[in-house]
């Protein structure tokens, strides 16, 4: 299969970027995405050129790391999957293929396709988690009978790896769906009503310190998260936020 | 409270709010309006009614327009932090494959919306505030349906007002449905409510583009 990708490069986070064609030849249906690009790279360094630098881990959909913005779709243009989850069968001979970093103001670029989601975090940090006492007293978390629905759903919201791609999927670049997931996990737990009121004011506040855009519901973000989190956790954050606030 | 007047869930609850209330409108002056297909006696003395009462001139008049203009404020606050979101934008963007048209254009169908509201108030709010509250003119109950018909006399008229009612209908497509999303409301009945909120997005501007051309070919 012969390709052209049309990449971004950045040197760095305060240069210019700006989109580079590299022809590509002898890429088989079977290679992964990440696969392609590492022999796009092994031929860059064969010249003596700047490899293409991006994010990847695991390379089995769990990380969240190969945050690649691919025709315009991130993770490109299949359901539920990871870029390194994507093969090139979803490609033809001769096709002309984009690859971006995500963007948003709050995903800076660090070089080329390497983006700081740091900004998730702190979003974290912020409220997403239940304080426990871990000194010797800790109480068994099975101990505590919950309704199989709400740890399915709980479980569900978990899944998210928080890849990113809901926000550079979103017109917006909005970070609702990964703030609704994360404060979904613990609202639907009888172990996260505790904080609840705290958690949601904290998370929601920092996702907006961040920069994130606003919600508007297109529902972009949901179609193309690889874990397919339900827009329902946004419902339920937003039930959340202002039964929060009207609380003071 | 601080909190929920700056974030961006309670500027999201406050559009979804205003939109609904709106669209809560809408219905009434569908329902006041469609009474001219049938019967100009029960339009008139609906309009009259309308147009003397001082609860609706006094107290729901200045709610509704302070609803419009908070409505298209926000939007326009909202079009720009998004903007501002992401701010270098991608060389290829492929929207059309995860989230309809509608959806992501709010600001255009809402700024034909917007424009036809200017033209709606130069034809029938700022007339009728001249002849009460400039003119003082003498109430006339029956002069109602005679000035609506006169408006609706002129072909490129009314045909702004049906492509204005198209874009509405595209407009309420995704704020109606989404409404409900923004302020928490998704369970086991939302799927009934967004079919409503479709059904309704249709219907009213359909019901309107049904009028203008009546009123038009009855002149």
């Amino acid at each position: 299969m012969n390709l052209t990708l049309k990449i971004w490069r950045q040197k760095d986070a305060k240069s210019k970027g700006s989109m580079v064609n590299y022809p590509i030849s002898g890429i088989e249906d079977d290679m992964s995405f990440l696969e392609m690009m590492d022999v796009l790279n092994e031929e860059l360094i064969n010249k003596g050129e700047e490899p293409v630098v991006f994010d990847h881990d695991c390379r089995e959909g769990i990380c969240g790391s190969c945050s690649l913005q691919i025709n315009g779709q991130p993770h490109g243009p299949d359901r539920l999957i990871t870029a390194c989850q994507l093969h090139m069968r979803s490609f033809k001979d001769g096709d002309t293929i984009f690859i971006e970093p995500f963007r948003a103001k709050a995903f800076p670029v660090i070089k080329d396709l390497m983006i700081d989601r740091s900004a998730f975090d702190r979003i974290q940090q912020a409220g997403g988690y239940i304080s426990v006492n871990t000194s010797g007293n800790t109480v068994d978390a099975n101990a505590i009978p919950i309704e199989k629905e709400n740890a399915d759903d709980s479980f569900a919201a978990a899944t998210c790896i928080g890849c990113g791609a809901c926000v550079a999927a979103c017109k917006n670049a909005s970070a609702m769906l990964f703030t609704s997931a994360k404060v979904s996990q613990f609202a639907l737990l009888p172990q996260g009503q505790v904080e609840a009121t705290d958690r949601v004011m904290a998370m929601v506040n920092q996702m907006d310190e961040e920069g994130f855009g606003n919600c508007t519901n297109t529902g972009a973000c949901e179609i193309e998260c690889p874990k397919g989190i339900s827009l329902e956790n946004i419902a339920r954050m937003n039930r959340e936020y202002l039964a929060a606030s009207l609380k003071g | 409270m601080g909190g929920l007047i700056k974030s961006s869930i309670a500027r999201k609850v406050a559009m979804a709010l205003s939109g609904l209330f709106l669209v809560f409108f809408l219905l009434q002056h569908f329902s006041i309006n469609f009474t001219s297909v049938f019967s100009p006696e029960t339009f008139n003395e609906l309009s009259h009614f309308m147009g003397t009462n001082p609860v609706v001139q006094f107290a729901l008049q200045p709610v509704l327009i302070f609803a419009v203009i908070f409505h298209f404020v926000m939007g326009f606050i909202l079009e720009l932090q998004n903007n501002k979101a992401r701010a270098v934008k991608y060389a290829k963007y492929n929207g059309g494959a995860n989230a309809p048209w509608v959806s992501r254009n709010m600001i255009y169908s809402g700024l034909v919306v917007l424009a036809f509201l200017g033209l709606h108030f130069y034809d029938f709010w700022v007339p009728e505030m001249v002849y009460k509250y400039v003119e003082f003119a003498p109430e006339d109950p029956t002069r109602y349906y005679s000035e609506l018909l006169h408006r609706f006399e002129s072909p490129i008229r009314t045909g702004l007002y049906v492509v204005s009612f198209v874009f509405l209908a595209l407009h309420l497509w995704h704020g109606f449905a989404s409404s409900f999303q923004s302020v928490g409301f998704n369970n086991k009945y939302s799927v009934a409510a967004t079919k409503f909120a479709k059904a309704f997005s249709i219907a009213i501007p359909l019901g309107f583009v049904v009028i203008a051309l009546v009123l038009h070919f009855n002149h």
